[in-house]
């Protein structure tokens, strides 16, 4: 099932499962999940509401553990790494995208993009002049002192994105980027993931619609926690 | 404006979140406010009060021991017209004391006659005290203007006296007294000298009252002559004569260390000595000691009460900080997908709780400063604030902000953080 690619891979799930404990019964969000995704590659995550998207993505951005199986991030399995460790990985080496954006409200667009850059152990040279390139490059240049509130939502999704890169993550996960914006703003942000894509970045992006994900390279569909097929989207 | 120390972006970051609800911090600034402010005021009241109440003993003189007369309870059938009532101190308990002790450097005699003091038509009841020119000395009263009585004076009886400012004032509103004559009861007796008021000289009232207090003193011998040693009371219709030899014998010891020893053999002479017990012995330097002890006492449930109040504020802190923590569920949330540690969230909370208090201390060190101030203007109560106290204050009122933030801190640190992602 998993196609055959010559890339490295950067991030594996083996035979993965997450069960969640309802009282006395048990809910298999993840139900055996085993995968590679190659670095460099743009997939989409799709499926029905429930089908556990939303979990997968979790695992895959280690805030969440799988119950059973393993999963490995450039080669490390995540089960072997303690809170701290996760924590660090997280920072560096993964950038999420959230469907509600999730910036901080008391800090403003620059502060923003830095903030993963806080929890480095040292403060990089380069920090802040890159935090200044990206709000550019997402067309936030002149709005950097600004705070969320007084940003719309598809300028507080380019401030997410730009916040995403600041670390150059290996991944970047995005789960209903756009599901929060109007279609000619979720536009616009999809642009900059292709144009990320472009640039070699490896991006997981779950869905639900089916048109944004056509729009990846790679397209994986989800029923009932279960991987029901992979398909190679043919490129417009 | 982005601060590349850490510990100072955390400051600031904690700082910008508590101005997201400005009342609500104030609201809770408060509590440690009125906690520190209260601690350093009643420590400054409970200071002055102990402070005051030392100096008065001091003024006794630390370093001597004081034996008194005292009425012995009266028998129930001595129901006559007239009574003679003789007891109390005598000439010959002075001698034994000054006879057996190395140690003492003088036995001073007092006797206190019950007469009103006069200069032309001004009165006043002093309390007129015959005694001896060693008398200044043991209690370190200080001269004014003239001089106090002298040795001669003593071996002459001169009929001269010595005024205490208060007296002096009361009786010569507008001149020197010295040189003057006043009159003691049917005697005439000149003022060669002035001596200062116990309390501060400003409480002197200049009005016709003849409740000025103070003192006056005039040469034992000389008292002795004029006056004898009975006294004579006149009380609903029944003549009350008691005879007194010495109202007061003061113990000028050499060694602060000797007073004990000095006063335990006092007691134990009079005991012996004396039938009833018409005497009393007060040590100064054990009241000083009783009065220090009061005070640690006093410290102590002050400190309690202060304390009390600044647990009050911790626990205020606590809960503003468990609502913000819930508040804020969804931003730790976010703040752990993008590489926070525990440890972080843990700094992020705790530099927020220790602004608060610190904030709150500062004020309430402010506040602690100006009411002693204020109850020293209108109460007329002395005050001190000693240095300690407000760092003692503002040290607890951070302490306190670091105690009462871990729980929420803690509470905030151990989310899930796909739980605190999902939150609203
Ligand atoms: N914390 C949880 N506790 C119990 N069940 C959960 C929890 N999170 C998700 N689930 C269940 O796991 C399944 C997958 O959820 P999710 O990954 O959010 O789906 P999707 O994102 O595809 O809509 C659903 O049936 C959901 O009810
Ligand atoms: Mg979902």
């Amino acid at each position: 099932m998993t196609p055959q690619t010559q890339t490295e891979v950067a991030a594996e799930l083996v035979n993965v499962r997450r069960v969640y404990q309802m009282g006395s019964t048990e809910v298999a969000a993840l139900d055996g999940i085993t995968h590679q995704f190659g670095r460099g590659e743009y997939w989409s995550i799709m499926g029905s509401s429930g089908s556990g998207k939303s979990t997968l993505l979790n695992i895959l951005g280690c805030i969440d553990r799988p119950t059973e199986g393993e999963y490995l991030v450039g080669g490390s399995p995540v089960s072997t790494l303690d809170d701290d460790q996760l924590s660090e990985l997280r920072g560096a080496r993964l950038g999420f995208v959230f469907q509600s954006y999730n910036l901080i409200p008391q800090l403003d667009v620059l502060e923003n993009i830095l903030v993963p850059v806080m929890y480095r152990d040292e403060w990089p040279a380069w920090a802040l002049d890159r935090a200044k390139d990206l709000a550019e490059r997402v067309g936030l240049g002149g709005r950097t002192g600004h705070r969320p509130p007084e940003l719309s939502g598809g300028q507080q999704q380019r401030v997410a994105i730009a916040r995403a890169l600041i670390n150059d993550p290996d991944l970047i996960l995005a789960d209903e980027a756009t599901g929060n914006l109007d279609s000619k703003t979720a536009e616009e942000i999809l642009e900059v993931f292709d144009e990320l894509h472009a640039e070699g970045k490896t991006i997981l992006l779950v869905t639900h619609e089916r048109s944004i994900g056509l729009r990846a390279e790679l397209t994986m569909k989800l029923v009932d926690g279960r991987i029901d097929e992979v398909v190679e989207n043919r490129s417009s | 404006m982005i601060i590349r120390s850490p510990f100072l972006r955390t400051v600031r970051l904690g700082i910008s979140s508590l101005l997201l609800h400005k009342l609500r911090a104030f609201l809770t600034t408060l509590g440690v406010l009125f906690g520190v402010a209260s601690v350093i005021a009643m420590l400054a009241v409970g200071e002055g009060a102990s402070e005051s109440a030392q100096e008065q003993i001091r003024q006794l003189g630390s370093q001597n021991v004081i034996l008194r007369s005292v009425k012995p309870p009266e028998d129930q059938q001595s129901n006559q017209d007239v009574r003679v009532l003789a007891y109390g101190l005598t000439d010959s308990d002075r001698l034994r004391i000054e006879n057996t002790y190395p140690g003492v450097r003088s036995v001073i005699p007092v006797m206190q006659v019950p007469e009103e003091v006069r200069k032309g038509t001004r009165v006043c009841r002093p309390r007129v005290l015959c005694t001896r020119s060693d008398y200044r000395e043991a209690t370190g009263r200080v001269i004014y203007e003239g001089r106090f009585l002298s040795e001669l004076d003593e071996s002459l009886e001169e009929p001269a006296c010595v005024l205490s400012y208060e007296v002096a004032r009361h009786l010569f509103p507008f001149s020197s007294p010295v040189g003057e004559s006043i009159r003691i009861g049917g005697e005439y007796l000149e003022v060669v000298g002035v001596v200062l008021p116990r309390g501060p000289v400003g409480q002197v009232s200049i009005d016709s009252s003849t409740e000025v207090g103070g003192d006056l003193f005039l040469p034992l011998s000389a008292g002795r002559r004029m006056f004898g040693t009975t006294q004579v009371k006149m009380r609903s219709g029944s003549r009350d004569i008691t005879e007194v030899e010495l109202h007061e014998i003061i113990v000028d010891v050499r060694k602060a260390a000797d007073v004990p020893m000095i006063a335990d053999a006092c007691r134990a002479m009079l005991i012996r000595e004396h039938n009833d017990k018409d005497w009393e012995v007060i040590v100064p330097l054990e009241l000083l000691l009783r009065a220090e002890e009061t005070k640690r006492i006093f410290n102590i449930v002050l400190g309690s009460i202060a304390g009390i109040s600044l647990l009050v504020g911790g626990i205020g802190i606590m809960n503003v900080m468990l609502a913000t923590v819930t508040e804020r569920t969804r931003e730790i949330g976010i703040r752990r997908a993008l590489g926070a540690k525990r440890k972080d969230i843990v700094i992020q909370f705790l530099v927020e709780t220790t602004v608060l208090s610190g904030c709150g201390g500062l004020a309430g060190v402010a506040l602690g400063l100006i009411i002693p101030a204020i109850v020293e203007a209108t109460a007329d109560m002395p005050t001190i604030v000693t240095p300690q106290a407000p760092a003692l204050a503002f040290g607890i009122s951070v302490g306190i902000g670091v105690v009462f933030g871990l729980y929420p801190a803690w509470r905030a640190a151990n989310m899930d953080p796909v739980e605190a992602l999902r939150h609203e």
